[in-house]
């Protein structure tokens, strides 16, 4: 079934209009006052083009291409109605301290409107390291919550109903040992694993190009990712496997479309892994999930976010010949992007942030964290959070965006935007497979980490950004535009040193609590499993039990898969 | 540092923070600008980037930390760099997410200076080329 946008006729009599157009008013125009700059860019360096016309659909087709929400290839939206039936899950990340700092930011958030829980590990957590180890000196809770064994976790979640509340562990090479935690808590607390919701970020390869808190070697890393997809595949249904992430793609500076073609080609690697474990992409491939960031750029961003979606459903059922339509779906959550809050005039980023936030809605996102308007001094104080979340209150409620699916769709700009960043996401993928040898993503992704290719092409755009903020070509208030009145932010987040002392001593009296044997047989256990090919994770959920501490489980899997270095690639 | 010679200048990031956009974006402009970049990588620890300093006999180290942590481990870099007898030889730069009200302190223990995030690349290029020029004169 075809259904051109515009037929060749009308097409034709639209470029012949425009021509007359550009030789009419548009010429006596710019003679009498010309244009203010040469060229005009997106964020990530686009050119573009002064006005958009049908001429642009370039042959597009309505069903095929653009479609209708909650049907393939989904570029309008993953559910039939949208917000219409419920407004995206209001998230806002947050960790500090000890977990029982955390504990009480999480109450408070609930109670401001937050529907939904996303904790953020401080970078010995994420790194796989204790607290009392020599390298966390300083960083213990500074960044996020510290949790070093499964009792910190019950202390997390104290007095939160985790069958009811969904969870968002952001972590990576340790995630199995953290939700290994949180499954162990689960059993105590009495809550079968079937009922907990929530996702687990999971996405190994990514940190070796974004975020960059990786703790093992690029194989035994993605090894953990696909123990989890596979235990949780069958034993905690309703656990997002993976978040597949671009946020920290694009926060290292990658354009849109490298953001996009990059994280997609992390999926495809996942999904590969999968097929390899003889798992069908209908078994696993509903429990994927993404995750983006949203710039300043608002049309490209929402274009960008509208290509994933249709690029990705695109991929599994053409490519992985997925058939459950639940598999084809390009889930995600999506963060305004730290890297765009700017510290002179603080307040100015609630402004950035209802704009990057609108942006995210516009483009369908399932789940939202708005930046805090602080965060270019330091983690966010409460009241930057909650303006965040008022933020997406005020969207959500007051301005009628959510009243109709897909708004921008149909815009001729919007329309050739996400066709122009599908087509670049899509060459991404194809060079990383060619550089595997053609045989797919999963030996391309090595290739292009280990080369690495990825974290250099990022690089590239980093600094073509930066440079453009210094020649003045991109404006940014605050930044190369003068905000003569700012005043400084109000009250920002206070650390607390003593966390670090305190998290040092509850670890500590959990190891000698705990039965040592046990633990030591536990680690031993995991250590001949992860030699060979079994899945490691009822091991770690067995190590969890015995009390045996996130450092060690991680040690346990470094003395097998070894240790990684940053190479240094700039 | 010598006239004709370029700068030579360490760059790393200390403890376990992954914020490294911004070191090697500053890697890069350093570079184009004529200077000799070395660029450490992440995870490294104080001691190992003085004594690389005291190796390559540098002109600046320049140490980005986005993780919060910027007291401690600068304290640990000035005393790695005062056990080598470097201080006042060596340029010590710090550039992250660095609160104002740090900067006294930092300032105190020797750190020559401070571009927190949002700094432009001219400005810190500008820094280290004059306080070399004086240092230069000095001698």
């Amino acid at each position: 079934m075809a259904a051109p946008l515009y037929d060749k006729d009308s097409t034709q009599q639209v470029q012949d209009a425009e021509l007359a157009w550009e030789h009419g008013e548009l010429r006596r125009a710019v003679e009498r006052a010309p244009e203010s700059r040469s060229r005009y860019v997106t964020v990530s360096g686009r050119e573009i083009d002064r006005l958009y016309t049908p001429a642009d659909a370039n042959g597009a087709d309505y069903i095929e291409d653009i479609g209708f929400p909650g049907a393939y290839p989904f570029t309008r939206g993953v559910y039939p109605t949208m917000y219409r039936g419920r407004q995206w899950t209001r998230r806002q990340i947050a960790g500090f301290g000890t977990a029982k700092s955390t504990n009480e930011r999480y109450k408070y958030l609930l109670a401001h409107g937050q529907t939904g829980l996303s904790t953020d590990f401080d970078h010995p957590t994420l790194t796989g390291y204790d607290s009392t180890h020599s390298l966390s000196e300083g960083e213990v809770g500074r960044l996020g919550v510290a949790i070093d064994t499964a009792r910190d976790m019950a202390d997390l979640f104290d007095g939160i109903p985790i069958d009811k509340v969904s969870i968002s562990l952001t972590i990576n090479h340790p995630a199995i040992v953290l939700l290994s935690f949180l499954l162990a808590h689960a059993e105590d607390a009495g809550v079968p694993w079937e009922s907990l919701r929530g996702t687990v970020q999971n996405d190994s390869l990514k940190e070796f190009h974004g975020q960059k808190t990786f703790a093992l070697p690029p194989r035994g890393a993605y090894r953990m990712t696909m123990d989890v997809v596979e235990f949780c595949t069958r034993n905690v249904p309703n656990w997002n496997t993976i978040s597949i992430s671009g946020y920290h793609t694009r926060e290292a500076g990658s354009t849109a479309g490298q953001e996009v073609g990059f994280t997609l080609a992390q999926g495809m690697a996942y999904v590969e892994g999968g097929l390899r474990r003889g798992m069908t992409p209908d078994a696993f491939g509903p429990r994927l999930s993404f995750f983006f960031g949203v710039h300043m750029d608002f049309f490209e961003e929402v274009a960008k976010l509208r290509a994933a979606r249709r690029l990705w459903a695109r991929i599994m059922r053409e490519r992985y010949g997925a058939t459950d339509p639940r598999a084809m779906l390009c889930r995600f959550h999506a963060q305004t992007l730290g890297s765009t809050l700017i510290r002179e005039g603080a307040l100015n980023n609630l402004i950035r942030g209802s704009s990057q936030a609108l942006a995210a809605i516009l483009g369908g996102t399932q789940s939202l964290h708005v930046s805090g308007y602080d965060e270019a001094h330091d983690i966010p104080s409460e009241d930057a959070m909650r303006m965040s979340l008022n933020t997406q209150r005020i969207l959500g409620a007051e301005t009628g965006v959510t009243n109709t699916i897909d708004p921008l769709g149909g815009s001729f700009f919007v329309e050739r935007l996400t066709n122009d960043i599908e087509e670049e996401a899509l060459a991404y993928i194809r060079t990383i497979e060619d550089m595997g040898g053609g045989e797919g993503l999963l030996d391309g992704m090595f290739a292009a980490i280990e080369s690495g290719y990825i974290e250099r092409q990022i690089s590239e755009a980093a600094f073509d950004y930066q440079m453009r903020i210094e020649d003045g070509e991109y404006q940014v208030l605050g930044l190369n535009e003068r905000d003569a009145e700012a005043p400084p932010p109000p009250a920002l987040y206070e650390h607390d040193d003593a966390e670090e002392t305190r998290q040092i001593e509850r670890v500590e009296a959990v190891v000698r609590a705990r039965d040592a044997a046990r633990t030591e047989a536990a680690l031993d256990a995991l250590r001949r499993a992860a030699e060979g090919d079994a899945n490691t994770m009822p091991l770690i959920i067995d190590a969890a039990r015995a009390d045996a501490t996130e450092g060690e489980i991680m040690g346990a899997l470094r003395d097998v898969f070894g240790d990684h270095h940053d190479p240094g690639v700039f | 540092m010598t006239s004709g010679k370029p700068a030579k200048v360490i760059l790393a990031k200390l403890g376990l923070d992954g914020h490294d956009r911004g070191v090697k974006v500053i890697a890069k402009a350093l570079e184009k600008a004529g200077m000799d970049v070395v660029y450490m990588g992440m995870r490294v620890t104080p001691e190992q980037v003085a004594d690389r300093a005291q190796e390559e006999d540098a002109d600046v180290i320049g140490i980005s930390l986005l993780s919060g942590a910027h007291k401690p481990l600068m304290a640990r870099l000035m005393q790695a760099v005062d056990e080598r007898e470097m201080r006042g030889e060596t340029l010590i730069l710090l550039g992250g997410t660095v609160p104002d009200g740090d900067v006294p302190a930092l300032n105190e223990m020797g750190v020559d200076g401070v571009f927190p995030v949002g700094s432009s690349l001219r400005d810190i290029q500008a820094f280290i080329a004059s306080r070399l020029a004086g240092k230069e004169q000095d001698a």
